[in-house]
């Protein structure tokens, strides 16, 4: 074997015509946050008391915990399960469920109303209600996902703590942190692995329960008592694609050949989880005859064949053919279309299902929601970008004699 | 509740299967609802004229903007379908009478005061709380204003202060609480001329209630709303015509949070099923590992030969 693949940080000039895009819509974004914080949901928001929820939490919070399942995923395939060519994937992944979870937390505060109350949760208990389960599991999740980046950090920093002129004297107190980190949490890394695998499969699921309280104001195409396994089953689905979807995308940005051999070899995992979602899928609406709401040729009946055929059906069927297996582009089409078909599901989900009472007008997202949600996507890529290239996380290929 | 009502619970469940847990601390709550102390009112929509009264006296008692008693004999309002706001708990709603156009429905409407209040189980900080009077109240102290409340409400009641960025409060109708307290009745109660608003142990009502449709059977159709729906509520409404003519949901016997309050249960019956799926993984990741291992050295010791 001549070449290695080995994580180190990534080498790139940080500005390019996309970053300088990316960065004006971040900026778009936070304009519109500011709107919000200082005149309230109504300045910004189309919600009102029939929709009391909308895009914020369909994409920012929903949509977003389940993007970011890459993190557990990969985590129970390749430490736990001990699953063949996971390595090269599980620190991207594990940054982006890092950044992904953050951004979620973040998306909470901006949504609920009284956001300095956001610590209730750990004080005020209620066992009854699903959110509340989200809530913790979300918040221990978020802690379990830092300790277990951090090795990344003491790889990078230890034993190289140099901090200039003054602050000098704070290197040995660092390095001693480090130390203690390595030899106390670092060894202890299997508990917190299996941890947030246990929190995950909590928290994925009961944002599924979420909207079943909500009753008879849910579509039945969507309304049903398994909504949580099918979300957890979805998560899971979801996990590798979105792996390949950024590895690709990194891997064109940064100018590096994408690593197809790692990559194709995990992607044949999933069409089997596919299949077994879309098999329960279809079993749940078999049993509840909900499939005659499919012929009504309405607004429900076409966002559910969208996020069905598009998410699940045609993904499936690529993902078996070796030709889209061994294509940068093929592979990254199917992914895409994975990644989407599980937003389309969360938005359809939370925002399209909905039909309140006495509602006269159904909810359309307004520019500022929109632009808030874009802003924290492209506030995500940033980061991701800037962490890469300080850590290493990317797999890079690295000739034998060059390993360091 | 009754050996069907459980079976359909299990049936709606179906594939999770721990989740027949939860059913037993459902059914001890269903009990606790049934003692005396519940309080209601039983409305009498044959019988309201329309004069808004009550919201006028709802506004009074709870510090909202009341304006010009003149201003509620103007009955252009009626031209509008309303609904409870932040600025108005309780509203009247006209509805023209086939039979007689001369007298119309007039229908209240307020926070019906659940017997299993799907706020109160939805909550995530439990800033809601089913008093044993029945009243449902919220405590701005917990409040964190994530509106959960408002998607889980069968009846669409609270409502949220969206123009505030400090302090939004979800507003609805307490059964006022701080009078019933002190002995007084709730404001729109005291406040309406025609009596069309009874407040009482609940129980009396519904018995009052099947009196008054027996004693006018032409008048009234044969159903107390509130009765059964989602498992009761200390509200009760009769009424001359169908309740879904009156803009009323229709809904089911079964209490609003009972699905998922049953898959809650079973997700996290004692904490077993968490620590059960810990120690699982626990052990396949030993396993894995040591099976791994092993191939490596067998790989390696090949190689070496």
């Amino acid at each position: 074997m001549s070449e290695l693949v080995i994580p180190k940080p990534v080498k790139h000039k940080f500005f390019t015509p996309g970053m300088v895009i990316v960065t004006l819509l971040a900026l778009n974004g936070l304009y519109f946050l500011a709107k919000r914080f200082l005149f309230g949901m109504g300045a910004v928001t189309n919600l009102n008391n029939f929709y009391p929820w909308g895009l914020w939490i369909g994409v920012d919070v929903a949509a977003g915990v389940a993007l970011a399942a890459g993190g557990f995923v990969t985590a129970a395939m390749g430490h736990i399960f001990h699953l063949p060519n996971m390595k090269p994937v599980i620190r991207p992944a594990l940054l982006t469920a890092m950044l992904g979870y953050t951004f979620v937390g973040i998306g909470v505060m901006v949504d609920i109303g009284r956001w300095y109350y956001i610590w209730h949760p750990m004080i005020y208990w209620n066992g009854t209600s699903p959110l509340f389960e989200v809530g913790i599991c979300v918040m221990t999740y978020l802690t379990v996902l830092y300790i277990e980046f951090f090795p990344i950090v003491t790889e990078r920093f230890r034993g190289k703590v140099n901090l200039p002129n003054i602050l000098s004297i704070f290197n040995k107190p660092i390095e001693f942190l480090f130390k203690l980190f390595d030899n106390t949490l670092g060894k202890a890394m299997f508990i917190f692995i299996i941890a947030g695998v246990v929190l995950s499969t909590l928290h994925q699921s009961s944002l599924g329960t979420l909207m079943v309280i909500a009753g008879y104001k849910m579509h039945p195409l969507w309304l049903t008592p398994i909504m949580p396994l099918l979300f957890f089953i979805s998560a899971i689905c979801v996990g590798i694609p979105m792996v390949l979807f950024e590895s690709l995308i990194a891997s064109r940005s940064f100018g590096v050949k994408p690593e197809m051999e790692v990559l194709k070899n995990i992607a044949a995992y999933v069409p089997l989880l596919l299949g077994i979602y879309l098999g329960f899928k279809l079993g749940d609406m078999a049993i509840r005859k909900s499939f005659v709401y499919l012929f009504e040729f309405n607004k429900y009946s076409i966002a559910w064949l969208i996020e069905i055929i598009f998410g699940v059906i045609i993904p499936l069927v690529m993902l078996n053919f070796k030709k889209v297996l061994n294509s940068p582009l093929w592979l990254f089409i199917a992914a895409t279309l994975v990644v989407a078909g599980v937003l389309i599901n969360r938005i359809n989900t939370f925002i399209i299902a909905y039909h309140p009472l006495y509602a006269k007008v159904a909810y359309v997202p307004s520019f500022g929601e929109i632009s808030v949600t874009v802003g924290f996507i492209c506030l995500m890529v940033i980061l991701y970008r800037i962490i890469v290239m300080i850590f290493p996380v990317i797999s890079l290929p690295v000739k034998n004699e060059e390993k360091y | 509740m009754s050996d069907n009502a459980r079976r359909d619970f299990l049936k709606q469940v179906g594939i999770t299967t721990a989740a027949t847990v939860g059913l037993s601390s459902i059914t001890a709550k269903a009990d606790e609802y049934k003692s005396g102390e519940v309080q209601g009112v039983l409305v009498d929509i044959g019988v309201c004229v329309g004069c808004r009264n009550c919201e006028r006296a709802c506004q009074v008692a709870h510090n909202l903007p009341a304006g010009d008693p003149e201003e509620y004999h103007n009955r252009d309002v009626y031209k509008e379908f309303r609904r409870p706001s932040t600025h108005s708990l309780t509203v009247v709603n006209e509805f023209e009478n086939p039979k007689n156009k001369l007298i119309p429905y007039d229908v209240k409407y307020q926070c019906m005061h659940c017997n299993h209040p799907a706020c109160v189980s939805a909550c995530i900080v439990g800033a809601f709380t089913k008093n044993r009077n029945g009243a449902v109240t919220w405590d701005t102290n917990k409040c964190i204003g994530c509106r959960y409340c408002m998607v889980a409400c069968p009846f669409q009641i609270p409502t949220f202060e969206y123009d505030k960025a400090i302090q939004p409060k979800i507003m609805k109708c307490d059964f006022c609480f701080e009078r019933t307290k002190e002995g007084l009745l709730p404001a729109c109660v005291a406040n309406c001329p025609v009596e069309a608003l009874t407040y009482g142990n609940r129980d009396e009502l519904l018995v009052l209630a099947k009196k008054r449709i027996a004693r006018y059977p032409d008048k009234y159709i044969q159903k107390v709303f509130g009765e059964d729906e989602v498992g009761g509520t200390s509200w009760l409404y009769i009424a001359p015509v169908d309740f879904e003519k009156l803009m009323f949901p229709t809904l089911g016997d079964k209490p609003a949070p009972g699905v998922t309050e049953a898959i809650q249960h079973g997700i996290f019956s004692y904490f077993i099923p968490p620590l059960a799926l810990f120690g699982w993984l626990g052990g396949v990741m030993w396993l894995s590992k040591r099976k791994k291992e092993l191939t490596e050295s067998e790989t390696k010791k090949e190689e070496d030969k």
